[in-house]
């Protein structure tokens, strides 16, 4: 033995006994103790060279971390002696984190990208066998394939007519779900009708799946009398609550922690439905997101998170958007369960909402449904993405990734059938534009009801004194000849 | 230093580490001995009688409603930064979330916009008759100060005061927002703004100012009542002041009328309409005037700033023909304003002897430096010199400070 390790063993036996005044506490450090008992399991004798000893001890430091599955491994008697014996303190704010002596990052590129779950190919090949297709919990059935279908060609139908009205000056605005489709109407018929949707902006799909018509459409979007919110809301701003569909708000992302309140309600409930909430990926940037999220987590509400990642938000690309592997990464964050699919199939996004449903269901915890997608059409008719984006682009994306076409390949669906769908379709469309345009809009008087439960004394003054107003007026002759209504 | 129970329980988790990692309970028991302490006892506030009218601070009074709102109503929950354990940030939730539970007093994370649109949502709850959707709770969302609901404000004026009106009535939001308002003591400009003028700006929300106990008792029952979002603006001064109210202010039930001022002395010279806490300087002043110079003012306590009272204000002002308003908030487009435009559009113009006059908070970011903050807020001489130069009395103008016009 050398005469260092001679005088270290002096030294560590000396402390051991307690001398150095007991200066030291009794709590041997993770290495001495570690070192005695390595001497002990060789049995004694001559001391390990020290470089070796390093070594071998920087090498096991590495498998001292303890994995997921290491952790969810009951602990062995040894290793609870083991622990009490080192007699370390754990911080509350991250019981479980185990201590190290290697300074490592958690490299952000090094976190693995999670995976799109798809069961068609961008040719409309399913990639299951059918033995397979058929096994597999929460496959649509074919009904419903065909309808999840013929509700999208309604959709696209849809949304043409009403851009075109907007850019004719009949109604103010329209928003287009073009090449977006699969992830609405897929996610749409894979919840339940009473499960409370808290809709972004691009979602009318859900509606169109839940029975709302094209004349409820267009009434909205016209302003008209008979139309729930009766011309209350710009176009677009949906609601509708028998169909359990929250009125869309403008303020981004706001709706987000509506949902995770919703959430809580129908827990408290014990209800069997959950929240849905849609967002964008842009939307995700908000920080009603994050704390919606949080929330979710914290709370256990039992709600459904689906993220339209499309790629955009207005001329926003995603890389600027956001540095981490999109949105689904952050669930982990947030202690959060996640799954992201190819938004543009709308298979899988039927299997992976159904799936994610019944588990938040089951778990009444959060789960969070990244669907990718792309934004095939302009932000809003507010916007010509041109300037930001490239035809080619977008002509690649809608000839490619087109989700209609992929269900129309996989259904093989008779061409001519389908010509003959689109054209009534849109002739019922046109017709009931025009009915809305020709309905009439909330007369004056009405407008002051609905600010409050009860009309306050001032707003019946005022209404009153508009009504003497409108009176007056109606006397005069005016001068176009036509009245107001 | 003897370990109390739960720092006990935590030694104990934080030093078995792969025991406290694979053994659910032990993790379980760990953690929920950091968030619950053994429980206390309800608590009881004992509130003194003399002569049949019990003594009752504003913070017991605050806690009375609540307390008897959530026992009536299952429905009602609360929500907030440190209402449960913590008991309140000013203990105005103490011993709630022992008798409710974790389920109806909600410890949030630190999130107003996250709370507040958590709260409106689980509000949204249909009109008519049948069997409500998704939500249908009525929250009491507490904001530790109003100063930090500013980064909720879009939540509360966007998806709370507008809903109803944008869904044509089909939803509504029985929310309520409270918290304390205006300034404190010492706590310099982002913890001292007052927020009346913002809220009652907005068509859809309701607006109260409680000042005293029968106030706040009766107009936070009344809040949680309503079925509209309303902004309840308390007062951190006013919590530890006590007031002697009638039996019946204290039973449950009892609520003061939204929308309807209270004449709190009557007058014959002047009328001074005050909201929160200002109605207490403004009695002060009017008593020391009659006291000492036989002036005979009437105050008015606004409680409801939006919908706000003009018949009172207006009957008020055309007996007396004079008017003072006092707010703390900051002078442009305030509330005193808001009250002297409705009397200049009203027949009570033509009963005025005197232009109306504003008391308000000085125009500067509220200071920190005691003499600075005095002089930043009305004060009992600025009511008096005003209510002075409304009767062209003399010692209207002596010793002006920032506060006063």
């Amino acid at each position: 033995m050398s005469w260092r390790a001679r005088l270290g063993r002096c030294i560590y036996r000396g402390w051991e006994w307690g001398a150095f005044g007991g200066a030291v506490t009794e709590r041997k450090t993770w290495a001495q103790s570690r070192f005695s008992r390595e001497r002990s399991a060789r049995g004694g004798g001559k001391s390990v060279g020290r470089q070796r000893w390093w070594a071998r001890r920087w090498a096991s430091e590495a498998s001292e971390v303890p994995s997921a599955a290491a952790l969810a491994a009951p602990a062995t008697t040894s290793a609870v002696q083991e622990a009490a014996a080192r007699r370390e303190v754990h911080f509350p704010g991250a019981l479980l984190a185990p201590y190290t002596c290697r300074l490592a990052f958690e490299e952000a590129t090094a976190v693995p990208i999670i995976p799109a779950y798809r069961l068609l190919d961008e040719q409309g090949t399913l990639l299951l066998s059918a033995a397979e297709a058929a096994a597999l919990q929460h496959f649509p059935a074919a009904e419903t394939v065909r309808r999840m279908y013929s509700t999208m060609v309604s959709l696209n139908v849809m949304d043409a007519i009403l851009y075109a009205a907007q850019r004719q000056g009949r109604i103010s605005f329209y928003m287009t779900t073009f090449c977006e489709e699969a992830a609405v109407v897929g996610s749409a018929a894979a919840l339940h009708h009473d499960d409370e949707v808290f809709a972004q902006y691009r979602e009318q799909g859900v509606l169109l799946w839940r029975g709302y018509t094209f004349q409820d459409f267009c009434d909205q979007c016209c302003g008209a009398r008979d139309e729930p919110a009766r011309g209350h809301q710009m176009p677009i701003h949906y609601g509708r609550r028998d169909m359990h569909f929250h009125t869309v708000s403008s303020t981004l992302a706001t709706q987000i922690p509506h949902a995770v309140g919703a959430a809580y309600a129908l827990k408290m409930d014990a209800a069997p439905r959950i929240a849905a909430c849609y967002f964008g990926e842009g939307a995700a940037s908000e920080g009603d997101f994050h704390a919606a999220m949080n929330f979710a987590a914290t709370l256990e509400c039992p709600v459904l998170f689906l993220c339209r990642n499309n790629g955009y938000a207005i001329s926003t690309p995603a890389s600027e958007q956001f540095r981490g592997d999109g949105i689904a990464r952050r669930a982990a964050g947030y202690g959060m369960d996640a799954l992201r699919c190819d938004g543009n199939d709308a298979l899988a996004v039927y299997v992976a909402v159904r799936t994610a449903r019944e588990r938040v269901l089951r778990t009444q915890r959060p789960v969070l449904l990244e669907m990718l997608t792309y934004r095939g059409g302009h932000h809003s008719t507010s916007d010509d993405s041109s300037r930001y984006r490239s035809t080619e682009e977008i002509e690649f994306f809608m000839q490619h990734a087109d989700p209609v076409a992929r269900l129309r390949t996989y259904l093989a669906v008779d061409m001519q059938a389908e010509r003959q769908a689109r054209e009534h379709d849109r002739e019922r469309v046109l017709e009931a534009l025009g009915r809305a345009e020709a309905k009439p809009r909330e007369p004056p008087l009405d407008m002051f009801t609905d600010v409050y439960a009860q009309l306050p004394p001032h707003l019946i003054r005022q209404r009153e004194s508009l009504r003497a107003h409108l009176e007056r007026m109606a006397a005069r002759p005016s001068p176009s000849g036509t009245a107001e209504p | 230093m003897a370990l109390s129970h739960a720092s006990k329980r935590l030694l104990q988790a934080s030093t078995v580490r792969h025991a406290a990692a694979s053994s659910p309970t032990l993790l379980q028991a760990a953690t929920s001995a950091l968030i619950r302490l053994p429980s206390h006892p309800p608590t009881r506030f004992r509130s003194s009688s003399a002569g049949g009218k019990p003594s009752v601070t504003v913070r017991e009074a605050l806690n009375t409603a609540l307390d008897q709102a959530m026992e009536r109503d299952p429905n009602v929950c609360i929500l907030g930064e440190e209402v449960a354990q913590y008991q309140g940030a000013y203990k105005i939730t103490k011993g709630l979330w022992e008798k409710y539970g974790t389920d109806r007093v909600v410890d949030t994370p630190i999130t107003e916009q996250g709370f507040a649109g958590l709260g409106v949502g689980a509000a949204f709850a249909s009109v008519g008759g049948d069997v409500p959707r998704g939500g249908r709770l009525r929250p009491v969302v507490e904001f530790m100060t109003w100063n930090f609901a500013m980064q909720a404000i879009d939540q509360i004026v966007n998806s709370a005061a507008k809903t109803r009106y944008m869904s044509a009535g089909k939803i509504q939001v029985p929310i309520v927002f409270r918290g304390p308002n205006g300034a404190a003591a010492g706590v310099a400009g982002q913890h001292s703004q007052d927020y009346a003028a913002w809220y009652s700006h907005v068509p859809g929300l309701k607006v109260l100012m409680p000042y005293d106990a029968e106030d706040a008792k009766g107009l936070l029952t009344a809040a949680i009542l309503d079925d509209d979002p309303v902004c309840v603006l308390e007062d951190e001064i006013m919590y530890g002041q006590t007031f002697q109210v009638d039996r019946r202010v204290m039973e449950p039930g009892f609520t003061v009328p939204i929308g309807q001022a209270k004449v709190m002395r009557a007058g014959r010279d002047v009328t001074v309409v005050a909201i929160g806490r200002w109605v207490g300087v403004a009695l002060r002043a009017a008593e020391a005037l009659r006291a000492d110079e036989g002036v005979d003012v009437e105050v008015v306590n606004l409680r409801t700033v939006r919908p706000m009272d003009e018949t009172t204000i207006l009957e008020s002002v055309m007996r007396t023909h004079h008017c003072v308003t006092v707010e703390g908030g900051f002078p442009q487009s305030g509330v005193g304003a808001e009250i002297c435009a409705r009397i200049m559009e009203s027949e009570a113009f033509d009963y005025l002897d005197a232009p109306c006059e504003r008391i308000t908070g000085a125009d500067v970011v509220m200071p920190y430096a005691k003499n600075l903050e005095a002089r930043a807020l009305p004060s009992e001489d600025d009511v008096k010199r005003a209510v002075r130069r409304q009767l062209q009395r003399p010692g209207a103008t002596d010793g002006k400070s920032a506060a006063a016009r």
